[in-house]
Protein backbone atom coordinates (compact mmCIF):
# COMPACT_ATOMS: atom_id res chain seq x y z
CA UNK A 1 0.00 0.00 0.00
CA UNK A 2 1.18 3.54 -0.54
CA UNK A 3 2.42 5.76 2.01
CA UNK A 4 -0.58 8.18 1.02
CA UNK A 5 -3.56 4.93 1.37
CA UNK A 6 -1.83 4.38 4.82
CA UNK A 7 -2.01 7.73 5.78
CA UNK A 8 -5.40 8.25 5.03
CA UNK A 9 -6.51 4.72 7.02
CA UNK A 10 -4.83 6.21 9.75
CA UNK A 11 -6.74 9.72 9.69
CA UNK A 12 -9.98 7.56 8.81
CA UNK A 13 -9.71 5.10 11.85
CA UNK A 14 -7.77 7.67 14.62
CA UNK A 15 -10.73 10.05 14.08
CA UNK A 16 -13.32 8.06 13.17
CA UNK A 17 -13.91 9.93 10.01
CA UNK A 18 -17.60 9.06 8.01
CA UNK A 19 -16.89 7.32 4.69
CA UNK A 20 -17.08 9.73 1.92
CA UNK A 21 -14.98 12.66 4.39
CA UNK A 22 -12.34 14.57 2.01
CA UNK A 23 -8.97 13.69 3.95
CA UNK A 24 -6.80 15.34 2.07
CA UNK A 25 -8.38 18.97 2.58
CA UNK A 26 -8.90 18.25 6.09
CA UNK A 27 -7.34 20.87 8.64
CA UNK A 28 -7.37 20.54 11.97
CA UNK A 29 -10.30 22.23 14.77
CA UNK A 30 -12.14 22.52 11.10
CA UNK A 31 -13.90 19.02 12.08
CA UNK A 32 -14.98 18.23 15.41
CA UNK A 33 -13.54 14.40 15.14
CA UNK A 34 -9.81 16.71 14.63
CA UNK A 35 -9.97 18.20 18.07
CA UNK A 36 -6.80 18.39 20.47
CA UNK A 37 -8.31 15.24 21.79
CA UNK A 38 -8.27 13.59 18.29
CA UNK A 39 -4.82 15.00 17.80
CA UNK A 40 -3.26 13.02 20.40
CA UNK A 41 -4.60 9.89 19.00
CA UNK A 42 -4.13 10.83 15.55
CA UNK A 43 -0.15 11.05 16.09
CA UNK A 44 0.22 8.07 18.32
CA UNK A 45 -1.69 6.02 15.40
CA UNK A 46 0.77 7.79 12.87
CA UNK A 47 3.90 6.95 14.59
CA UNK A 48 2.30 3.40 15.48
CA UNK A 49 2.06 2.59 11.72
CA UNK A 50 4.72 3.95 10.37
CA UNK A 51 7.54 3.65 13.14
CA UNK A 52 8.14 6.88 13.92
CA UNK A 53 8.45 9.51 16.18
CA UNK A 54 7.40 13.43 15.88
CA UNK A 55 9.01 15.88 18.18
CA UNK A 56 7.20 18.60 19.65
CA UNK A 57 7.19 21.10 17.31
CA UNK A 58 5.63 18.83 14.53
CA UNK A 59 2.89 17.66 16.50
CA UNK A 60 2.16 21.17 16.67
CA UNK A 61 2.44 22.25 12.93
CA UNK A 62 0.73 19.08 12.03
CA UNK A 63 -2.16 20.86 11.33
CA UNK A 64 -3.33 19.07 7.89
CA UNK A 65 -3.22 15.90 6.10
CA UNK A 66 -0.45 17.33 3.52
CA UNK A 67 1.34 18.57 6.44
CA UNK A 68 1.35 14.66 7.89
CA UNK A 69 2.14 13.57 4.82
CA UNK A 70 5.16 15.80 4.49
CA UNK A 71 6.75 15.14 7.61
CA UNK A 72 6.57 11.54 6.58
CA UNK A 73 8.39 11.82 3.97
CA UNK A 74 10.84 13.73 5.40
CA UNK A 75 11.48 11.39 8.35
CA UNK A 76 12.21 8.43 5.18
CA UNK A 77 9.36 7.16 4.75
CA UNK A 78 8.53 5.92 1.06
CA UNK A 79 6.18 7.00 -1.23
CA UNK B 1 -9.54 43.29 11.17
CA UNK B 2 -5.52 44.23 10.67
CA UNK B 3 -2.87 42.30 12.04
CA UNK B 4 0.44 44.64 12.06
CA UNK B 5 2.45 41.98 13.27
CA UNK B 6 2.54 38.34 14.50
CA UNK B 7 3.58 38.49 17.44
CA UNK B 8 3.54 34.65 17.81
CA UNK B 9 6.73 35.10 15.30
CA UNK B 10 8.37 38.45 16.91
CA UNK B 11 7.53 37.79 20.67
CA UNK B 12 8.83 33.83 20.27
CA UNK B 13 12.05 32.91 19.72
CA UNK B 14 14.02 29.73 20.35
CA UNK B 15 15.39 29.73 23.62
CA UNK B 16 12.48 32.41 25.72
CA UNK B 17 14.99 33.00 28.73
CA UNK B 18 17.66 35.01 27.55
CA UNK B 19 16.88 38.75 27.98
CA UNK B 20 18.20 40.86 30.72
CA UNK B 21 15.80 43.04 32.35
CA UNK B 22 16.90 46.42 29.99
CA UNK B 23 16.87 44.07 26.86
CA UNK B 24 13.63 42.69 27.65
CA UNK B 25 12.24 46.26 28.81
CA UNK B 26 14.01 47.78 25.27
CA UNK B 27 12.15 45.00 22.73
CA UNK B 28 9.00 44.35 25.05
CA UNK B 29 7.81 48.01 25.43
CA UNK B 30 7.22 48.89 21.66
CA UNK B 31 5.61 45.85 21.17
CA UNK B 32 3.46 46.23 24.42
CA UNK B 33 2.69 50.04 23.54
CA UNK B 34 1.42 49.06 19.81
CA UNK B 35 -0.71 46.19 21.07
CA UNK B 36 -2.25 48.75 23.52
CA UNK B 37 -3.24 50.75 20.25
CA UNK B 38 -4.27 48.01 18.60
CA UNK B 39 -6.52 46.92 21.31
CA UNK B 40 -7.93 50.53 21.49
CA UNK B 41 -8.78 50.34 18.10
CA UNK B 42 -10.48 47.34 18.45
CA UNK B 43 -12.16 46.76 21.07
CA UNK B 44 -14.26 49.81 22.17
CA UNK B 45 -14.94 49.02 25.81
CA UNK B 46 -11.18 48.84 26.41
CA UNK B 47 -10.97 51.99 24.78
CA UNK B 48 -13.53 53.36 26.89
CA UNK B 49 -11.46 52.24 30.37
CA UNK B 50 -8.49 53.99 28.58
CA UNK B 51 -10.25 56.91 28.28
CA UNK B 52 -11.99 57.22 31.47
CA UNK B 53 -8.33 56.84 32.84
CA UNK B 54 -6.89 59.51 31.10
CA UNK B 55 -4.35 57.54 29.26
CA UNK B 56 -3.59 59.69 26.24
CA UNK B 57 -4.11 58.06 22.49
CA UNK B 58 -0.62 56.84 21.27
CA UNK B 59 1.19 57.67 24.31
CA UNK B 60 0.05 54.54 26.87
CA UNK B 61 3.50 54.82 28.72
CA UNK B 62 7.31 55.15 28.74
CA UNK B 63 7.80 52.00 31.10
CA UNK B 64 6.56 48.49 30.68
CA UNK B 65 5.54 49.29 34.74
CA UNK B 66 3.61 52.60 33.26
CA UNK B 67 1.46 50.78 31.02
CA UNK B 68 -2.51 51.18 31.79
CA UNK B 69 -3.64 47.51 33.19
CA UNK B 70 -6.90 45.70 33.50
CA UNK B 71 -7.89 44.02 36.59
CA UNK B 72 -8.26 40.28 35.51
CA UNK B 73 -11.54 40.08 36.98
CA UNK B 74 -13.29 42.50 33.94
CA UNK B 75 -12.79 39.16 32.03
CA UNK B 76 -15.67 37.66 34.12
CA UNK B 77 -18.11 40.34 33.86
CA UNK B 78 -17.23 42.21 30.61
CA UNK B 79 -16.96 40.55 26.78
CA UNK B 80 -13.92 41.54 25.52
CA UNK B 81 -12.51 40.87 22.31
CA UNK B 82 -10.41 42.80 19.68
CA UNK B 83 -11.25 40.45 16.90
CA UNK B 84 -14.97 40.44 15.51
CA UNK B 85 -17.57 38.27 16.67
CA UNK B 86 -17.27 35.75 13.22
CA UNK B 87 -13.64 35.86 13.82
CA UNK B 88 -13.83 33.96 17.23
CA UNK B 89 -12.76 30.78 16.27
CA UNK B 90 -12.25 29.19 20.10
CA UNK B 91 -13.93 31.07 23.66
CA UNK B 92 -11.30 29.58 26.30
CA UNK B 93 -13.51 30.18 30.38
CA UNK B 94 -11.72 29.85 33.52
CA UNK B 95 -12.34 27.61 36.18
CA UNK B 96 -13.91 28.20 38.55
CA UNK B 97 -16.02 27.38 42.02
CA UNK B 98 -19.62 25.91 41.37
CA UNK B 99 -21.66 29.21 40.70
CA UNK B 100 -19.03 31.58 40.83
CA UNK B 101 -18.15 33.61 37.47
CA UNK B 102 -15.58 32.87 34.88
CA UNK B 103 -14.03 34.65 32.59
CA UNK B 104 -14.46 34.44 28.72
CA UNK B 105 -11.35 34.58 26.47
CA UNK B 106 -12.01 35.21 22.92
CA UNK B 107 -8.93 33.75 20.30
CA UNK B 108 -9.10 34.03 16.52
CA UNK B 109 -7.35 31.30 14.24
CA UNK B 110 -4.12 32.91 14.68
CA UNK B 111 -3.99 33.76 18.69
CA UNK B 112 -5.27 30.20 19.39
CA UNK B 113 -2.09 28.67 17.37
CA UNK B 114 0.06 31.65 18.49
CA UNK B 115 -0.73 30.67 22.26
CA UNK B 116 -0.01 27.30 22.01
CA UNK B 117 3.65 27.75 20.23
CA UNK B 118 4.56 30.43 22.77
CA UNK B 119 3.62 27.69 25.45
CA UNK B 120 5.64 25.01 23.65
CA UNK B 121 9.00 27.28 23.17
CA UNK B 122 8.25 27.93 26.65
CA UNK B 123 8.29 24.59 27.88
CA UNK B 124 10.70 23.33 25.93
CA UNK B 125 13.19 25.30 27.16
CA UNK B 126 13.18 22.76 30.49
CA UNK B 127 11.89 19.41 28.81
CA UNK B 128 13.67 19.72 25.14
CA UNK B 129 11.99 19.15 22.15
CA UNK B 130 11.66 15.44 21.98
CA UNK B 131 8.46 13.71 23.43
CA UNK B 132 8.83 11.87 26.22
CA UNK B 133 7.06 9.23 27.66
CA UNK B 134 4.57 10.65 30.12
CA UNK B 135 3.20 10.31 33.61
CA UNK B 136 -0.41 11.57 34.04
CA UNK B 137 -1.65 13.11 37.73
CA UNK B 138 -4.73 12.69 37.26
CA UNK B 139 -7.61 10.11 35.70
CA UNK B 140 -8.13 9.33 32.07
CA UNK B 141 -12.01 10.45 32.66
CA UNK B 142 -10.91 14.50 32.67
CA UNK B 143 -10.11 14.02 29.18
CA UNK B 144 -12.96 11.52 28.25
CA UNK B 145 -16.02 13.69 27.40
CA UNK B 146 -15.03 15.86 24.47
CA UNK B 147 -18.03 17.96 24.79
CA UNK B 148 -17.41 19.11 28.50
CA UNK B 149 -13.92 19.47 29.43
CA UNK B 150 -13.27 20.28 32.47
CA UNK B 151 -10.46 23.41 32.89
CA UNK B 152 -8.42 20.32 34.21
CA UNK B 153 -9.05 18.32 31.61
CA UNK B 154 -8.23 21.03 29.23
CA UNK B 155 -4.94 21.44 31.19
CA UNK B 156 -4.15 17.93 30.66
CA UNK B 157 -5.05 17.76 27.31
CA UNK B 158 -3.00 21.48 26.19
CA UNK B 159 0.29 19.16 27.76
CA UNK B 160 -0.40 15.99 26.29
CA UNK B 161 1.64 17.14 23.25
CA UNK B 162 4.57 17.61 24.95
CA UNK B 163 4.95 13.59 25.76
CA UNK B 164 4.52 10.28 24.52
CA UNK B 165 2.82 6.64 25.87
CA UNK B 166 0.42 9.02 27.99
CA UNK B 167 -0.21 7.22 31.39
CA UNK B 168 -2.53 7.86 33.88
CA UNK B 169 -2.01 7.93 37.44
CA UNK B 170 -5.66 7.41 38.48
CA UNK B 171 -8.35 5.44 37.14
CA UNK B 172 -11.10 5.82 35.62
CA UNK B 173 -12.69 6.56 39.05
CA UNK B 174 -10.14 8.61 40.52
CA UNK B 175 -8.44 6.08 42.26
CA UNK B 176 -4.48 5.71 42.42
CA UNK B 177 -3.33 2.58 40.20
CA UNK B 178 0.16 1.75 41.68
CA UNK B 179 0.22 -0.81 39.08
CA UNK B 180 -0.28 1.30 36.42
CA UNK B 181 2.97 3.55 37.48
CA UNK B 182 5.07 0.48 38.20
CA UNK B 183 4.35 -0.69 34.32
CA UNK B 184 5.19 2.78 33.95
CA UNK B 185 8.69 2.71 35.13
CA UNK B 186 9.50 -0.53 33.95
CA UNK B 187 8.90 0.23 30.26
CA UNK B 188 10.24 4.38 30.33
CA UNK B 189 11.94 4.57 34.05
CA UNK B 190 15.13 4.63 33.38
CA UNK B 191 15.73 7.14 31.02
CA UNK B 192 13.89 10.77 31.10
CA UNK B 193 10.04 10.42 31.12
CA UNK B 194 8.01 13.46 32.10
CA UNK B 195 5.22 13.88 34.45
CA UNK B 196 2.49 16.43 34.87
CA UNK B 197 -0.37 17.46 37.41
CA UNK B 198 -1.95 19.57 39.28
CA UNK B 199 -0.27 20.47 42.53
CA UNK B 200 -2.03 19.04 44.72
CA UNK B 201 -2.79 16.01 43.29
CA UNK B 202 0.92 15.63 42.08
CA UNK B 203 1.65 15.51 45.81
CA UNK B 204 -1.43 13.67 47.01
CA UNK B 205 -1.26 10.93 44.02
CA UNK B 206 1.94 10.79 43.02
CA UNK B 207 4.02 11.89 45.95
CA UNK B 208 2.27 9.95 48.53
CA UNK B 209 2.20 6.63 46.45
CA UNK B 210 5.50 6.99 44.95
CA UNK B 211 6.50 7.50 48.86
CA UNK B 212 5.08 4.54 49.71
CA UNK B 213 6.23 2.37 46.92
CA UNK B 214 9.51 3.55 47.11
CA UNK B 215 8.89 4.23 43.38
CA UNK B 216 12.21 5.35 41.84
CA UNK B 217 11.75 9.10 39.49
CA UNK B 218 15.06 9.95 39.55
CA UNK B 219 14.56 10.11 35.63
CA UNK B 220 11.84 12.32 35.64
CA UNK B 221 10.96 15.47 35.14
CA UNK B 222 8.12 17.34 36.56
CA UNK B 223 5.66 20.49 35.35
CA UNK B 224 3.19 20.75 37.91
CA UNK B 225 0.62 24.19 38.54
CA UNK B 226 -2.14 24.55 40.17
CA UNK B 227 -1.39 26.51 43.61
CA UNK B 228 -1.13 25.91 46.65
CA UNK B 229 -3.38 26.38 48.45
CA UNK B 230 -4.53 23.08 49.27
CA UNK B 231 -1.65 22.07 50.57
CA UNK B 232 -1.24 24.99 53.36
CA UNK B 233 -3.26 22.58 55.27
CA UNK B 234 -0.80 19.94 55.13
CA UNK B 235 2.26 22.28 55.97
CA UNK B 236 3.62 21.89 52.19
CA UNK B 237 4.91 24.78 50.82
CA UNK B 238 7.63 24.44 47.71
CA UNK B 239 10.69 23.89 49.54
CA UNK B 240 9.09 20.58 51.22
CA UNK B 241 7.43 19.53 48.21
CA UNK B 242 10.56 19.81 46.35
CA UNK B 243 12.68 18.43 49.19
CA UNK B 244 10.17 15.34 50.05
CA UNK B 245 10.21 14.35 46.49
CA UNK B 246 13.76 14.56 46.13
CA UNK B 247 14.71 12.21 49.17
CA UNK B 248 11.65 9.83 49.06
CA UNK B 249 11.39 9.23 45.59
CA UNK B 250 14.88 10.78 43.71
CA UNK B 251 12.46 13.70 41.50
CA UNK B 252 14.88 16.46 41.47
CA UNK B 253 13.73 17.87 38.27
CA UNK B 254 10.79 19.90 38.98
CA UNK B 255 9.44 22.97 37.84
CA UNK B 256 6.74 24.83 38.87
CA UNK B 257 4.85 27.51 36.91
CA UNK B 258 2.01 30.25 36.93
CA UNK B 259 -0.07 31.10 34.18
CA UNK B 260 -4.09 31.78 33.63
CA UNK B 261 -6.14 31.49 31.28
CA UNK B 262 -6.55 35.12 30.76
CA UNK B 263 -3.27 35.33 29.18
CA UNK B 264 -3.57 31.94 27.60
CA UNK B 265 0.36 30.67 26.34
CA UNK B 266 2.20 32.85 28.85
CA UNK B 267 3.68 30.62 31.88
CA UNK B 268 6.06 31.74 34.46
CA UNK B 269 8.14 28.86 34.73
CA UNK B 270 10.39 27.87 38.19
CA UNK B 271 14.32 27.86 37.19
CA UNK B 272 16.13 24.75 37.40
CA UNK B 273 17.61 25.71 41.17
CA UNK B 274 13.74 25.99 42.31
CA UNK B 275 14.37 29.27 43.89
CA UNK B 276 11.51 31.19 41.58
CA UNK B 277 9.74 31.47 38.59
CA UNK B 278 11.25 33.52 35.84
CA UNK B 279 9.74 35.42 32.86
CA UNK B 280 10.21 34.38 29.33
CA UNK B 281 11.50 36.78 26.93
CA UNK B 282 8.13 37.81 25.52
CA UNK B 283 6.74 38.65 29.44
CA UNK B 284 7.43 40.28 32.66
CA UNK B 285 5.67 41.12 35.67
CA UNK B 286 5.28 43.71 37.79
CA UNK B 287 4.46 43.57 41.92
CA UNK B 288 2.46 46.90 42.96
CA UNK B 289 1.60 48.56 46.25
CA UNK B 290 -2.01 47.46 46.50
CA UNK B 291 -2.81 50.89 47.96
CA UNK B 292 -0.32 53.41 45.98
CA UNK B 293 -0.42 51.13 42.88
CA UNK B 294 3.12 52.03 42.59
CA UNK B 295 6.20 49.54 41.78
CA UNK B 296 7.27 47.21 44.89
CA UNK B 297 10.86 47.13 45.50
CA UNK B 298 12.50 43.98 45.07
CA UNK B 299 11.94 41.81 48.34
CA UNK B 300 8.46 44.06 49.12
CA UNK B 301 5.33 41.45 48.38
CA UNK B 302 2.46 43.06 46.51
CA UNK B 303 -0.48 42.24 43.99
CA UNK B 304 1.25 40.91 40.71
CA UNK B 305 0.51 42.52 37.13
CA UNK B 306 1.24 40.33 34.53
CA UNK B 307 2.38 41.80 31.51
CA UNK B 308 2.34 39.71 27.97
CA UNK B 309 3.16 40.27 24.04
CA UNK B 310 0.78 37.80 23.19
CA UNK B 311 -2.72 38.35 23.79
CA UNK B 312 -3.55 40.02 20.35
CA UNK B 313 -7.57 39.07 19.94
CA UNK B 314 -8.17 40.41 23.52
CA UNK B 315 -6.72 43.22 25.35
CA UNK B 316 -4.88 40.80 28.48
CA UNK B 317 -1.26 42.34 27.69
CA UNK B 318 -1.43 44.29 30.80
CA UNK B 319 -3.42 42.13 33.80
CA UNK B 320 -3.23 42.79 37.41
CA UNK B 321 -4.22 39.58 38.78
CA UNK B 322 -5.41 39.25 42.48
CA UNK B 323 -2.83 36.84 43.48
CA UNK B 324 0.36 37.78 45.55
CA UNK B 325 3.61 37.98 45.11
CA UNK B 326 7.24 39.38 45.58
CA UNK B 327 10.07 39.99 42.76
CA UNK B 328 13.35 38.23 44.31
CA UNK B 329 15.81 39.99 42.32
CA UNK B 330 16.49 41.08 39.06
CA UNK B 331 19.03 39.49 36.79
CA UNK B 332 20.95 37.83 39.45
CA UNK B 333 19.12 34.23 39.25
CA UNK B 334 19.82 30.96 36.75
CA UNK B 335 17.84 33.39 34.20
CA UNK B 336 18.23 37.06 33.20
CA UNK B 337 15.20 39.12 34.20
CA UNK B 338 12.84 38.96 37.36
CA UNK B 339 12.72 36.21 39.43
CA UNK B 340 9.41 36.46 41.46
CA UNK B 341 7.36 34.18 44.08
CA UNK B 342 3.37 33.50 44.17
CA UNK B 343 2.64 33.93 48.09
CA UNK B 344 -1.47 33.37 47.80
CA UNK B 345 -4.54 34.88 46.90
CA UNK B 346 -5.24 38.31 47.93
CA UNK B 347 -7.78 38.49 50.77
CA UNK B 348 -10.72 39.23 49.16
CA UNK B 349 -10.45 36.92 46.14
CA UNK B 350 -12.67 34.33 45.48
CA UNK B 351 -11.36 30.80 45.94
CA UNK B 352 -10.88 30.30 42.30
CA UNK B 353 -8.07 27.73 40.16
CA UNK B 354 -7.85 24.18 37.90
CA UNK B 355 -7.60 22.11 41.17
CA UNK B 356 -10.01 22.93 42.98
CA UNK B 357 -12.91 21.73 40.61
CA UNK B 358 -11.37 18.25 41.37
CA UNK B 359 -12.42 18.05 45.22
CA UNK B 360 -15.84 19.39 43.84
CA UNK B 361 -16.57 16.86 41.17
CA UNK B 362 -14.58 14.05 42.75
CA UNK B 363 -14.34 13.98 46.15
CA UNK B 364 -11.18 14.53 48.33
CA UNK B 365 -10.62 10.26 48.26
CA UNK B 366 -7.85 9.65 50.39
CA UNK B 367 -4.83 7.80 48.64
Amino acid sequence: MSTNDRLKNVFAYALDLDGDTDIESLRYREIDKWDSLGHMALVAAIEDEFDVQFDTDQVIDMNAYKVAYDMLRELGVGE
Amino acid sequence: MTIAADPGASAVRDFVFARTQDDRERHLLPELRRLTEHHRANCAPYDRVLRALGVPAGDPGARIADLPWLPVRLFKHHDLASVPADAVFKTLTSSGTTGAEVSRIHLDRQAAADQTRALSRTLQAVLGGRRLPMLMVDTPSVVKDRRSFSARGAGVLGMAGFGRDHTYVLDADGRPDPDAVARFLTAHGNAPFLVFGFTFMVWQYLYEVAARHRFDLSQGILVHSGGWKKLADRAVDNATFRARFAADTGLTRIHNYYGMVEQIGTVFVEGPDGDALYCPDFADVVVRDPVTWAEQPVGVPGVIEVVSALPRSYPGHVLLTEDLGVVHGVDDGHWPGKRFSVLGRLPRAEARGCSDTYAESQGDKPA
